[in-house]
């Protein structure tokens, strides 16, 4: 597989499927890793980390997953698109792309897992999934973990756990996120009592890209805090246990739109599809947020004939590497703000 | 504390920024930092970045014929100072060396120090102790056949302290 192969597929963990599917976009388990003794990336000199890639490569290129038809890049190879193209699409940190020394990424064939090297640890294994469907990333990641633990020494302390540049991760080194779609709890207004009452929890609340992103489009990454003095298990049961009471929050208040106000929720939802179905110009957040409602509209049955997996595509393919990658050119501003009315249209038929 | 733009309100939102060495304090209303866009969901830092200013339990410094001496990993040379600018470790070994204001901080971020995850399956560790255990057994054997009891006794408590750890 190559790079320019993804934009022709849609991310396994992107296909709409899996459990509670209306709601949850996807699920995704992180761990961090060292390795015992070796400096860590963002204290090491450039030696110290080609080092670790010497190390870290090869066995990560020897997983099966990786073997069979996967990739493995290192980002100072990539052009600016594809780097910011691989972050629209959920396989690397924005921190991953901006300090690129000795930085690479492995990436499945069906993008479920992804292992960034040397960020700010020396790895950091990723599976994403559709739906809810933490526990099918925990496995997972424990598997990838297992078989490149056999290879590799991790840092590891009886007392500490897995040992992590950043003390927030110290212990599991896990971040167990689940990204959902919340629309009803935004347009009545209890969005930020039901943000209050997760972080109070002990959980974060994030937007779509990830930290230090906008909640754009009623999307909400909610992911663990705490890292250490829990089993994984533990942790992923937490999470799931607080993630099945806003999944019936939520329920609740698109049934209460729909049962209080169909009329206004109607035309709010085929007035965004009129747009994103006529638009000529559009820029990224109004595609956001009129495919917001769309996805809406679709979970509600006021809208037939569409598939979620559409609209899910549309909001990465409307983002700018995913347009210029599409072109395969570097498109300004107004070109892409063309380019993804045109790209729209052609989907939302 | 008020907050130093509008001079209105309380301030809650409180930015330590830290360039070239030199520290700024900003104290803001939820209002004004919104404004600057500092605050609220998606807010560009998050807890790690806010890691610097809860590590501050004072440098840890060794006295040594009265001079101080700054504590700093022999492994990868981080100081104390380092960790604190950038709230990241330099190495598996730091967590030793800073283990006195690392401590307090774990429990600080995670309420706990005690790790209750899964451990590593380190299989070249276990080969090795398999393979010390082997020789062992081997030269007790040699020692016992060639009579010299008092080593044979220190290979038989050697061997049982490594059964025992590896339990």
């Amino acid at each position: 597989m190559k790079l320019n192969d993804l934009v022709k597929q849609t991310s396994g963990w992107l296909k709409g499927t899996g459990p509670n599917s209306d709601i949850v976009i996807s699920s995704r388990v992180r761990l961090a890793r060292n390795l015992e003794k070796v400096t860590f990336s963002n204290w090491a000199n450039k030696k110290q980390k080609e080092q670790a890639l010497g190390i870290i490569s090869p066995v990560v290129k020897d997983v099966d997953s990786i073997k069979n038809n996967g990739l493995l890049l290192k980002v100072a190879d990539m052009s600016n698109i594809d780097k910011q193209f691989l972050v629209e699409r959920h396989l690397v940190s924005r921190e991953h792309i901006t300090n690129i020394e000795s930085h690479a990424v492995a990436i499945s064939n069906d993008e479920t897992l992804s292992v960034m090297i040397n960020e700010e640890d020396h790895l950091r294994i990723q599976i994403l999934q559709p739906g809810l469907n933490l526990d099918e990333c925990w496995r997972k990641s424990e598997q990838m973990d297992a078989t490149l633990s056999k290879k590799l020494s991790f840092a590891f302390s009886p007392k500490w756990g897995y040992l992590t540049a950043c003390p927030t991760n110290t212990g599991t080194g896990m971040r167990a996120s689940i990204m959902l779609h919340l629309p009803a709890l935004v347009l009545t207004k209890q969005i930020n009592r039901v943000i209050q009452a997760i972080i109070k929890l002990g959980l974060t609340v994030r937007g779509l890209f990830g930290e230090g992103t906008e909640a754009a489009g009623n999307f909400f990454q909610i992911s663990n805090q705490v890292s250490l003095g829990r089993s994984e298990e533990e942790i992923v049961d937490n999470i799931k246990r607080i993630i099945r009471q806003v999944l019936e929050y939520e329920q609740n208040a698109r049934k209460a739109l729909i049962t209080q106000n169909k009329s206004g929720l109607s035309d709010q939802v085929w007035r965004s599809y009129g747009i994103l179905k006529n638009a000529h110009i559009i820029s990224s957040s109004e595609t956001i947020e009129l495919l917001s409602n769309v996805r809406l509209g679709i979970d509600l049955g006021l809208i037939k004939g569409l598939t979620t997996k559409v609209i899910n595509e549309l909001f990465i393919f409307t983002q700018p590497a995913h347009l210029q990658k599409l072109e395969n050119k570097v498109l300004n501003s107004q070109q892409r703000d063309i380019k993804r009315a045109e790209l729209i249209r052609e989907k939302i038929k | 504390m008020v907050c130093q733009i509008c001079g209105n309100k309380t301030a809650t939102v409180h930015l330590t920024e830290i360039i070239n060495d030199q520290m700024t304090e900003l104290h803001l209303c939820e209002h004004c930092a919104k404004d600057k866009g500092i605050a609220g969901l998606g807010q560009p830092f998050g807890l790690q970045d806010l890691l610097a200013g809860l590590v501050d339990f004072g440098a840890p410094v060794t006295s040594s014929g009265g001079k101080k001496v700054v504590v700093k990993c022999p492994n990868c040379k981080m100081t104390y100072e380092d960790f604190r600018k950038s709230g990241r470790l330099g190495c598996s070994q730091c967590y030793d060396v800073f283990k006195e204001t690392l401590e307090p901080l774990l429990k600080k971020i995670h309420g706990s120090i005690q790790h209750l995850g899964k451990a590593p399956v380190r299989s070249g560790e276990i080969m090795k102790t398999k393979k010390t255990l082997q020789d062992l057994q081997l030269r007790l054997q040699k020692a016992i056949q060639a009579e010299a009891f008092e080593d044979a006794a220190k290979l038989r408590d050697e061997i049982k302290k490594i059964e025992k750890k590896n339990k």
